[in-house]
């Protein structure tokens, strides 16, 4: 380590004050500080991921005390002529698209509704924000109680506003209801997100943009569609990557909700990728999976973010 | 922003009202589900699954005792020969003609969820800290590669890590531990403290430590006595974000934890009493686990939107 302070070239403070600096070096600094989050990192994340890829070429079992035999390419050839698992990956994306555009929808209409600024929207706004804040899993759990057909309020709730029989329909048990069930209880819980970042984007747009505007007459429609949407899209966006990256890694919640059921109708890929990994032990064939997972959505992110950069320059 | 700088496009009295009844409809709606489970922690066994679901009832502690002991269900005799009750929930458990055998596990659930989630926390936010005035102040190499990098570590799906993290936690010992947990949580959570304080410590001026140094501080001395102080907000604001995923992470903690090291999340679900799931302990536990939440979300209401976006957006 290095204890000349002041020629370093690693430093952005003035020339006079160099002089001044005392100690170990700012470049020894910068390394002391950084170094022990990259350590961790590397350790608790890239060190398993490459493992993991490791694996995923192997037909280790994690159960079985036996010692690696490489299986080449043949795990992911299993998985992709798996229709079972393309079958997981139209669930993951009717579950991750309805979603989003639910919690778009819903949620650049609320952030619009609390802009006006009414009596008490302060208050109103942090009880809309607290799912988003719950703990996802124990979020699935209660809500397995609230839709209990008999002695749950939801389906009473329904009838109240339907008229429907409260028993005469199951939200989890039933193979055509339970893939909506878990898209709305995903869209309770996060709507809020998308709306707190449009509520954002709103507060970002200079009044005087408006009042030009008013001043050319152009209508309210007309306004919503020339100034607020594009100046709101760079934000709506960063929330939809955050929202689809969210839902696309989807398990706990759904886990305790429904657990993939009925049949495997809400059976998302993280679901059956914990299944082949820790109920299966199947842990070659789930790291590949795994490998897959990361590579699909790590893919989707960098092109998105390509996008968006574009979005943002126009 | 301020009405009055908006004389043009001023919602009228009527789109003011109809917005906050639409906001309200919905603010209710979010919080239904949460006060019934408030609610069905006040309810005795037979009017939580009572058909049609109540309303009204005769509130009573037993959903929170039967959360924290562990009861067998005994004959009316037996329990007539039993010594009287010494305690208001002995009492309550023998009137349902269950005896107390003892205290259940919750308690060393949530002292796991306290030390767990404490532990990671401050770890997250110490090595956070270092990080991102790192990151803020010097001139680091390969800085923005360095920053999508701690970025994307978060973008990995839990599960997909989970399965190598187990091996190589079963190899070195470190399953189920509570250390194993907290380093797990550490490395979770640091890559949106650096993210998250970074963007806090930029917005501190240079020119206080740049003075401070021309008084003869070192640069330690500097950080710890100019930049640290000034960005106490951020830094709490930080932890507390840390704490709540800490908090609320159930899936490491599944797979990861047998016994020793299990938290609430995973706990909660299968509090089960005789013949079936005992909604109202689980009602109890869950309405104690979510307490914490609220009152955090309330304190950090001013930071929500930065802790959400990882500092991406700063209002």
């Amino acid at each position: 380590m290095t204890t000349a302070p002041a020629h370093s070239k690693n430093t952005q403070i003035p020339p006079t004050l160099r002089v001044g600096a005392r100690g170990l070096s700012d470049k020894a600094i910068a390394w002391i500080f950084i170094a022990p989050t990259m350590v961790l990192l590397l350790a608790i994340n890239i060190f398993p991921l490459i493992w993991a890829v490791r694996l995923s070429f192997t037909s280790y079992m994690a159960n079985l005390p036996r010692p690696l035999s490489f299986v080449g390419i043949d795990n992911y050839v299993d998985i992709l002529t798996d229709e079972d698992v393309w079958d997981h990956f139209q669930t993951t994306a009717h579950f991750v698209i309805s979603t989003i555009v639910l919690q778009v929808l819903i949620g650049l209409g609320l952030a619009l509704l609390i802009n006006h600024k009414f009596k008490g929207h302060s208050f109103w706004t942090t009880v809309i924000l607290l799912p988003m804040m719950l703990s996802p899993a124990v979020v699935g759990n209660f809500w397995t109680l609230l839709f209990q057909p008999q002695i749950g309020p939801f389906n009473y709730f329904i009838s109240f506003f339907t008229g429907l029989a409260p028993s005469s329909f199951t939200m989890i048990g039933s193979v055509d209801l339970a893939p909506w069930t878990i898209v709305m209880v995903n869209t309770w819980m996060w709507t809020p997100y998308v709306m707190l970042i449009c509520l954002a984007g709103l507060r970002s747009i200079p009044d005087y943009i408006y009042e030009a505007a008013e001043v050319d007459r152009a209508s309210s429609w007309r306004q919503f569609w020339s100034i607020t949407l594009p100046m709101v899209m760079p934000f709506l966006m960063l929330a939809v990557l955050f929202q689809a990256i969210q839902s696309f890694e989807m398990f706990d919640m759904v886990s305790l909700l429904t657990s993939g059921g009925p049949g495997s109708t809400t059976e998302l890929v993280s679901i059956t990728l914990k299944r082949s990994a820790f109920e299966k032990w199947d842990t070659g064939y789930a790291s590949a999976l795994a490998v897959i997972l990361f590579v699909t959505a790590f893919g989707a992110a960098n092109i998105y973010v390509k996008v968006l950069n574009k979005v943002k320059q126009s | 922003m301020n009405d009055a700088h908006r004389p043009f496009s001023e919602p009228t009295p009527l789109a003011r009202f109809i917005a906050g009844t639409i906001i309200l409809a919905y603010a209710i709606i979010t919080i239904l589900p949460l006060l019934w489970i408030g609610l069905t922690a006040f309810k005795s066994q037979s009017d939580a699954v009572a058909y049609p679901p109540k309303l009204f009832f005769t509130p009573t502690l037993e959903g929170f005792v039967d959360l924290f002991t562990v009861q067998t269900h005994q004959t009316h005799d037996f329990i007539a020969k039993l010594p009287p009750p010494t305690t208001w929930y002995e009492k309550m458990a023998r009137d349902n003609e269950m005896v107390i055998a003892g205290p259940s596990r919750v308690v060393e659930r949530f002292t796991n969820s306290i030390l767990i989630g404490f532990g990671s926390t401050f770890f997250a936010t110490f090595l956070g800290t270092l990080a991102a005035y790192g990151f803020s102040r010097f001139r680091v190499p390969l800085k923005d590669d360095l920053l999508f990098f701690i970025l994307s570590t978060r973008m990995m799906p839990p599960i997909a890590v989970a399965v190598p993290i187990y091996m190589m936690y079963r190899t070195i010992g470190l399953y189920d531990t509570r250390f194993g947990i907290i380093l797990l949580y550490t490395a979770v959570n640091v890559s949106l403290a650096v993210w998250l304080l970074k963007g806090f410590i930029d917005e501190i001026p240079r020119e206080y430590e740049e003075a401070a140094l021309i008084d003869g501080y070192t640069r330690l001395q500097a950080f710890r006595k100019v930049v640290l102080p000034q960005a106490v907000t951020g830094i709490a604001a930080t932890a507390i974000f840390c704490l709540i995923f800490s908090w609320n992470e159930y899936a490491f903690d599944l797979l990861l934890s047998n016994a020793e090291a299990q938290t609430m999340p995973p706990f909660i679900p299968f509090i089960i009493g005789e013949g079936g799931q005992n909604w109202p302990a689980v009602a109890a536990g869950t309405t104690l686990f979510l307490i914490p939440i609220v009152i955090f979300t309330i304190t950090l209401r001013k930071h929500l939107l930065r802790g959400i976006t990882f500092g991406a957006v700063r209002k």
